[in-house]
């Protein structure tokens, strides 16, 4: 799409081509009509007057615009795959050094470990910083094996990680349909309602309870919002990294969700105490004051008790069924 | 001195963040002014007094605050001079949404919330829409989706802005926004500088005192709505 072309088409045109320009001329307050004007002489006939009331000069009007839509031909480029990040070590709060190069791949499922306040958070702010040295614990992330452009850094369309935390909530006024066809639009994906019934598929699927397009999303369960923030994110997000924190008790089919985020490709990093979720994860950092401690790989002999600890984890959530249902538990 | 005017909507989480920004910038042993313009009554100026910043208070009362705060700004700035501040830091509330608090060449700072509703940026005119970076706090209590459909609507009337998140409880991305607080606007005074917009004006019987409703008491600048 080339810049120049657009201002000579017909607000007609601009209408059925470019409905986001629509959009950007409504949020201003002005009122645009599909008429045969071209969108340049729009611009030029604009009454100054009226944008002083609005709130804006034409000037700045005009800069905005511009920054606008290159940042809407940006959003249509396809995004650098990121098929690696690297960690390269710095220090702990006492200045020990981490010395280690930690290399993640997508579909990995990395488990972050260690007490409140030991650094996990700063370890999640490095990478989404694309630190290089210039944070307080000195580490560099790589993407790809290179030091990553820095659009990464502030860019909204192109965001590094996307997260999930047990506190968050659905704070819109809409159902869970218009929600999802409103995340779509705002990423400009070429099949809203395509994505629409996939996210409300797979998110049904991970959720206890079923629940229908048309429920507001704020008041969906515990475990539905977050069946449905998962699958909006391993669907709907871009970003190639997806930080979860804490999810033990969402009520949600737990493997399933971290399944279908490995299958998008995605990196996985999760704060976790969960010896179940721990398990799953192909690595897990230790965080002691400020660094990585160590990093411990899941052994053979891990895995093996996965099992016995699903066996207890699914006995506990059938006696939780029957506390459910009204019944005693008498006999266990 | 770094200058930066730093305004938002009331209860945005101005002060949380500028206090997480002063936690990082006197790691660095910066020395930091901050002004702090409200409109009735503020404690927020204890808070930054208890950082060991320096700060000035200035309450507009019944005068529009953002003219009290274009009447005084410059005596401000002159101030944290004098005072030998590395960093001289206003903030600002914006009570009306029209207001216009920024200056041209001087680093200027919206804070908004992710759950003032996402019709909100295009409510809100120069004090949002010329800012050069925008910070979105509040972030860990709605969904990733609804950040990112809140951040679009702001790149939709800023497009230009830097838009960071930022959390003024955990102090998340605080570092971060620091890092652009060091390349700020530097100055020594505001002299021969001008506003990026207008202020709202008006210059109406109302303004100097008029209670009475009617038409007879109307004069001056006055607007009718078509009805």
């Amino acid at each position: 799409m080339d810049i120049k072309s657009i201002f000579q088409k017909s607000m007609a045109a601009i209408f059925t081509d470019h409905p986001y320009i629509e959009d950007f001329l409504t949020s201003f307050g002005l009122l645009p009509t599909p008429s045969n004007e071209t969108l340049e002489h729009y611009f030029a006939n604009l009454d100054p007057d009226m944008l002083e009331d609005l709130g804006i000069s034409a000037e700045q009007l005009q800069q905005s615009f511009n920054d606008f839509l290159q940042g809407m031909l940006a959003i249509s480029d396809p995004m650098d795959k990121v098929k690696s990040l690297t960690i390269i070590g710095g220090h702990d709060k006492s200045g020990k050094q981490e010395n280690l190069e930690l290399t993640l791949n997508p579909g990995e499922i990395i488990c972050i470990v260690g007490p409140t306040g030991s650094g996990k958070s700063r370890l999640l702010g490095d990478i989404e910083w694309v630190a290089q040295g210039d944070t307080p614990t000195k580490r560099k992330i790589l993407i790809n094996d290179q030091v990553p452009d820095s659009k990464w850094r502030f860019s909204t369309e192109h965001k590094l990680v996307a997260q999930l935390s047990q506190n968050m909530n659905f704070v819109m006024d809409l159902s869970a349909e218009e929600f999802i066809r409103m995340h779509a639009e705002s990423r400009l994906v070429t099949d809203p309602e395509e994505k629409v019934t996939q996210i409300l598929q797979q998110a049904n699927e991970l959720a206890g309870e079923q629940f229908s397009p048309d429920t507001p999303v704020t008041s969906l369960s515990g475990g539905q919002s977050r069946a449905l923030m998962i699958a909006d994110m391993a669907i709907l997000s871009k970003s190639p990294i997806a930080l979860i924190d804490e999810i033990e008790n969402a009520g949600i089919d737990r493997k399933k969700a971290l399944a279908l985020l490995v299958k998008e490709e995605k990196i996985i990093l999760m704060a976790t105490h969960d010896p179940i979720l721990a398990l799953m994860g192909d690595r897990r950092l230790v965080i002691k004051n400020g660094g990585i401690d160590k990093i411990i790989e899941s052994s053979e002999a891990e895995r093996k008790n996965l099992v016995s600890l699903e066996e207890l984890d699914n006995k506990l959530l059938a006696l939780r069924n029957r506390i459910r249902t009204g019944d005693t538990l008498e006999n266990i | 001195m770094r200058f930066l005017t730093i305004s938002g909507p009331p209860s945005s989480g101005k002060t949380s963040v500028i206090l997480r920004v002063i936690e990082a910038l006197q790691a660095k042993q910066k020395k930091i002014g901050v002004v702090k313009f409200d409109c009735l009554l503020t404690d927020d100026d204890k808070l930054y007094a208890q950082k060991g910043v320096l700060v000035k208070k200035g309450l507009s009362g019944a005068l529009c605050p953002d003219h009290y705060f274009v009447s005084n700004i410059e005596a401000c700035v002159t101030w944290g001079h004098e005072n030998n501040c590395e960093y001289l830091i206003s903030e600002s509330a914006g009570l009306c949404n029209r207001c216009s608090p920024h200056i041209k060449e001087i680093t200027a700072v919206c804070v908004i919330d992710n759950l003032s509703g996402i019709g909100t940026p295009k409510k809100i005119g120069p004090m949002l829409k010329s800012a050069d970076i925008v910070i979105i706090t509040k972030g860990d209590i709605v969904s990733q989706a609804e950040r990112e459909v809140f951040a679009s609507r702001v790149k939709q009337v800023n497009p230009g802005a830097i838009i960071m998140n930022v959390n003024g409880i955990t102090g998340q991305g605080a570092f971060e926004l620091t890092s652009l607080f060091e390349t700020a606007s530097d100055i020594e005074t505001l002299k021969g500088k001008v506003l990026r917009f207008s202020m709202p004006s008006a210059l109406c019987s109302y303004c100097l005192g008029e209670t009475r409703i009617g038409e007879e008491y109307q004069t001056g600048n006055i607007r009718k709505m078509e009805i």
